[in-house]
């Protein structure tokens, strides 16, 4: 039991096989059973409780099939019966569901479901993706075998395991209930005749050593049970790998929908606000011609006025943070050298790049602010250089400053950030910050060049 | 502030480009207001290709972002009109400036005759008109702004120049006169002149005569 279990805040990390594997408190049954203190721990009760279980659960099973399947062929005369027998198809889901479940005592290691979430949403998508998806099938396989053969498995194997030696154990109670060695003795579990109390707490003891003998090939038996039910039931490697490719696409629809989410806000203000606050302007610098020179009125002119052209300062400053139209227009060169015009620390920029995809762009200009702004703030620097290559088939930007290094990848929200954004189109970002400086940030995305449009850019 | 000294130049025609109403009844206000005659105001690039072929003003000025595609559409029209008509005088302004379109605005003709402003500036209605006129006369306007980023771009061989030479070669990379700078700098126009001669020398560039030459020159200094 040397796992920790898994925290809140790993729970929400993006899913990966180290967080798969994460959160396996409980051993499971098989693991317990090379374990020499497998009696007094919980395992055996919980194989015993997984397979008494299994077979009242089967044959209730068995009962629904054989019910449905009949209604389903006898009503297939007046058509109604097909789509049943279709729905029948599916008995396997909420089975499958079920019997993930009913795995966590035994197997605790994680098994989630193989169903891929449908890309549209309504009921025929679902249905459609449900009836592709091989995990299905299998699901219909298991339903089958339980139906058929493992619940009547699991009742002999409870019954010979758990009920025998129960059944010799209480052999003095049955006895005494059966009114005693005068009236002719019983027979425990019809094996043989108890007529008298030693003879029935021989039996009882003998079913006791029975019980702890039998609860090995017990939990031996929930144990296959178990990795058959995995077998059919928990995700394989490529529905596995196939999720992780749906989350991952997920994440980077999201980051697009953020982005086209920025330019829109950034239009918005510029086709808004901006222009209503340079007509502003206008106006008051129209008024402030016709006002008497030197008197009040002008005097308050000119401080409105003043406001207002602030006012346009800021809000071009703020525009510019959401989204640089220089980036869309000319692309990531001349973006950079426009970051660094506006770095309060000297930046040599080297920046040679064909056009790349947009969103390569966007997350390499907002990577080389956010680490000008760094240098500017942390490093004590008095220079700073940005090389900016695409070789082959990636992106690489170096950030270099000459300060006093010791910047913590770890300690900035800003650096965690950018690799996140980065880790959405598969780049890396590296940070060698040995105390004295230099820091070198890199970052590598690979990409290819955008099929070309309008003119190449020149600055 | 004395009246608005509109007898100074004369009236120039003018077609407007700017796709905001607002912006665009505005500005003909402010240039009908100093005397000039807006003979067409259009909101897209298209439309002001078209009026400039029908009008053939002595003057366009121009938004940068316009429909359909709301990206460089005003600037593409601008440098294409240079091309068309060699000395057709183009002011661009911008929501933001940029010395990447400067540099492609510059490199159309000879330079001469191209004004590029922040979109704010014409709230400053009588400096706005002042540099509408020096384009339309043909000089060169280059917003502060650009050329603020254009000095922090080239820092190191700007590091032999005084900080006061520094503030007069910023002047004159906006295209302003001696004179103009004696004003704002509260100096003689002698010794602007030999802060001019100074920074000349000490960029290697050659003594230029005539204003827009010598903008020309430092421009080309800055961008390189």
């Amino acid at each position: 039991m040397g796992n920790r279990r898994g925290a809140d805040g790993e729970a929400i990390r993006p899913a990966t096989g180290a967080d798969y594997r994460a959160s396996v408190e409980r051993t499971s049954v098989w693991a317990a059973l090379r374990d020499h203190r497998y009696l007094t721990g919980p395992a055996p009760w919980r194989a015993a409780g997984y397979v008494t279980a299994g077979a009242p659960l089967g044959a209730l099973l068995l009962a629904f099939l054989a019910t449905a399947l009949v209604t389903g062929i006898t009503l297939t005369v007046v058509a109604v019966g097909l789509p049943l027998l279709l729905l029948l198809a599916l008995t396997g889901l909420p089975v499958a569901a079920l019997e993930r479940r009913r795995l966590r005592p035994v197997d605790p290691a994680p098994a989630p479901s193989p169903h891929l979430a449908p890309g549209t949403p309504g009921l025929t998508a679902w249905l459609r993706l449900r009836l592709r998806e091989q995990a299905t099938w299998r699901e219909l396989a298991y339903t089958v075998l339980m139906a058929f053969v493992l619940w009547p498995l699991d009742l002999a194997v409870a019954a010979c395991t758990l009920a025998l030696p129960a059944l010799l154990a209480i052999a003095p109670a049955h006895l005494a209930l059966a009114g005693g060695p005068d009236s002719g003795g019983v027979r425990p579990a019809k094996v043989w005749l108890v007529d008298s109390y030693p003879a029935a707490c021989g039996t009882a003891a003998l079913g006791l050593v029975l019980l702890l003998v039998l609860l090995h090939p017990l939990g031996a038996y929930a144990a296959a049970r178990a990795a058959l039910a995995r077998l059919l039931l928990a995700p394989r490697e490529t529905e596995a790998r196939a999720r992780l490719a749906e989350v991952t696409r997920s994440r980077a629809r999201l980051v697009t929908a953020f982005e086209a989410e920025r330019r829109r806000i950034e239009r918005d203000l510029h086709d808004g606000a901006q222009q209503r606050l340079v007509a502003l302007s206008m106006s008051l610098g129209l008024a402030r011609l016709d006002a008497e020179p030197g008197g009040p009125l002008a005097q308050r002119l000119a401080v409105a006025h003043g406001e207002a052209d602030a006012v346009l300062a800021e809000l071009r400053e703020l525009i510019r943070g959401i989204h640089p139209q220089v980036l869309a227009d000319y692309g990531l060169p001349a973006a950079v050298e426009d970051a660094a015009d506006r770095s309060p620390v000297p930046v040599d920029t080297d920046a040679e790049l064909p056009r790349l995809p947009e969103p390569v762009e966007s997350a390499g200009y907002f990577a080389v602010r956010e680490a000008l702004a760094n240098v500017a703030r942390h490093s004590g620097a008095t220079r700073a250089a940005v090389h900016a290559r695409h070789t082959g088939d990636r992106l690489r930007i170096t950030v270099r400053d000459n300060g006093t290094g010791g910047a913590d990848p770890a300690g900035g929200t800003g650096l965690t950030g950018l690799a996140d954004r980065l880790a959405v189109l598969d780049g890396t970002l590296t940070v060698t910050s040995p105390p004295g400086g230099p820091t070198v940030l890199t970052l590598e995305i690979p990409c290819l060049p955008r099929p070309s449009s309008g003119p190449a850019p020149t600055v | 502030m004395p009246p608005a000294p509109v007898e100074r130049s004369r009236a120039h025609r003018v077609v407007l480009a700017e796709d905001s109403v607002l912006l665009r009844e505005g500005l003909v206000g402010v240039l009908g207001r100093f005397g000039h005659e807006v003979v067409a105001a259009v909101g897209d690039a298209q439309a002001l290709r078209d009026a400039v072929a029908t009008y053939a003003p002595d003057v366009v000025v121009t938004d940068v972002r316009m429909p359909p595609g709301f990206k460089d559409e005003g600037l593409r029209a601008a440098i294409a009109l240079r091309e068309e008509r060699p000395g057709l005088p183009v002011l661009v302004l911008s929501q933001y400036v940029q010395r990447s379109y400067a540099a492609e605005l510059l490199d159309t003709g000879d330079g001469g005759g191209v004004g590029y402003l922040l979109k704010d500036r014409v709230g400053q209605v009588e400096q706005f008109v002042d540099a509408f006129t020096r384009v339309a006369e043909g000089g060169t306007v280059v917003d502060p702004e650009v050329v603020r980023q254009l000095l922090r771009h080239r820092r190191d061989p700007l590091e032999r120049l005084t900080p006061r030479e520094r503030e007069v070669l910023a002047l004159v990379a906006e295209g302003r006169s001696n004179a103009a700078i004696a004003a704002e700098l509260v100096v003689t126009e002698a010794a602007v002149g030999k802060h001019v001669g100074n920074i000349l020398a000490k960029l290697d560039l050659p003594p230029a005569d005539g204003t827009h030459r010598r903008v020309l020159a430092v421009l080309a200094f800055l961008r390189a």
